[in-house]
């Protein structure tokens, strides 16, 4: 049952993954933290953070580790849960290849669609409140635990947003700052 | 050429940090200046990847792949792509639960949380000023946002029901 969910859950975000991996924060996380409760929400910011750090877009590096974390806790094996996370990246990517092999077959047809043209008139305006949702949904008391991490969010905020600090060195900064402020 | 294709892929996978768009010159000067796409023709099968669902440097990966060698070459390219963050994760997924614990992992983790919520916060902000929205059309993202986080509301129905609204205006203001 549990490989029907997983495989549902990253085909449906391969197919609804618009507008780029932050947009698709929000949906990885109904599913895989709201409805399933695969990992919790504070294990997800983790992976978003160690996504961060690490090479790849993020969604195939949640795949990867939600695929094996979910199997795993399920309580099957380690091979059975490497199993796991060879089937949610394979699912997230498999719409992506068809729908590309598609569109390079009628690539000139697909290219200024006034039906694709239409629809993005709409999905670019959401997009920007689907990040903003997984921005939001992630401001719990799990991960915002006392006055310091509102110091550390705010610092965060003004390096990225005024001095346009590269997210990796933001990330070490702010381990940094929490190994420091929580000495 | 295969297993070109697949190092060229592996390699732009592995060397990449922080998301598809990171990818972005390191695929086009190993495509472009290797002789395996035009310029333009790059900059076309970037604003459609843009457009597609799903992860868009393994949109991309697929649509070089498959302009070179068709199916069996996207099918490499993607591969390429995806083994490095692959075998990382699952080795992040294989260990950090024995490291989580430790108390100094602990303390950098407690700093790191609410500075990924800045992360995300600021492409958020960024994306909207750049598609220039007017005040009218903020409802859009606010009511999605708002829907999201507070109604419970699954982001899936949201985009469909953006796709659906999109075309419904879209087309009738054209005709």
């Amino acid at each position: 049952m549990i490989w029907l969910q997983l495989l549902y859950v990253y085909l449906k975000i391969g197919v609804l993954g618009f507008g780029g991996g932050y947009a698709m924060l929000s949906l990885i996380q109904a599913d895989v933290v709201d409805r399933y409760g695969w990992i919790s929400l504070q294990e997800f910011t983790d992976i978003v953070a160690i996504s961060q750090m690490t090479p790849g877009p993020i969604g195939i590096n949640s795949a990867t580790y939600i695929g094996y974390t979910a199997i795993h806790n399920a309580g099957y094996s380690e091979t059975m849960s490497i199993l796991g996370s060879c089937l949610t990246t394979f699912a997230v990517c498999l719409p992506s290849f068809l729908l590309v092999l598609l569109i390079s077959y009628f690539f000139a047809k697909f290219r200024n669609n006034k039906y694709v043209e239409a629809a993005f008139l709409g999905l670019r305006p959401a997009t920007v409140g689907l990040i903003a949702a997984a921005a939001l949904l992630l401001m719990n008391k799990e991960n915002f635990i006392d006055y310091k991490s509102f110091l550390i969010f705010g610092g965060a905020f003004i390096l990225t947003w005024k001095f346009k600090v590269h997210p990796i060195l933001m990330i070490i900064l702010a381990g940094i700052a929490g190994v420091i402020l929580y000495w | 050429m295969y297993w070109t294709l697949f190092l060229t892929f592996v390699k732009i996978g592995m060397f990449t940090i922080g998301g598809g768009y990171a990818m972005l010159p390191l695929i086009q000067r190993d495509v472009v200046d290797r002789g395996w796409m035009t310029k333009e023709d790059f900059i076309d099968v970037f604003s459609v990847a843009q457009s597609l669902p799903g992860i868009f440097a393994v949109n991309i990966a697929i649509f070089v792949g498959y302009r070179l060698k068709k199916t069996w070459g996207g099918f490499v390219c993607a591969l390429g792509t995806i083994l490095p963050s692959f075998v990382i994760m699952l080795l992040i997924a294989l260990f950090f639960t024995q490291v989580k614990d430790n108390v100094w992992v602990e303390k950098a983790f407690k700093g790191l949380r609410p500075a990924v919520v800045a992360l995300i916060a600021v492409p958020c902000l960024t994306t909207a000023r750049s598609i220039k929205l007017s005040y009218k059309q903020m409802i859009i993202p606010v009511g999605a946002a708002l829907l999201i986080w507070m109604g419970g509301i699954s982001p899936a129905w949201i985009i469909l029901t953006a796709i659906a609204g999109g075309l419904v205006y879209g087309l009738n203001r054209r005709s």
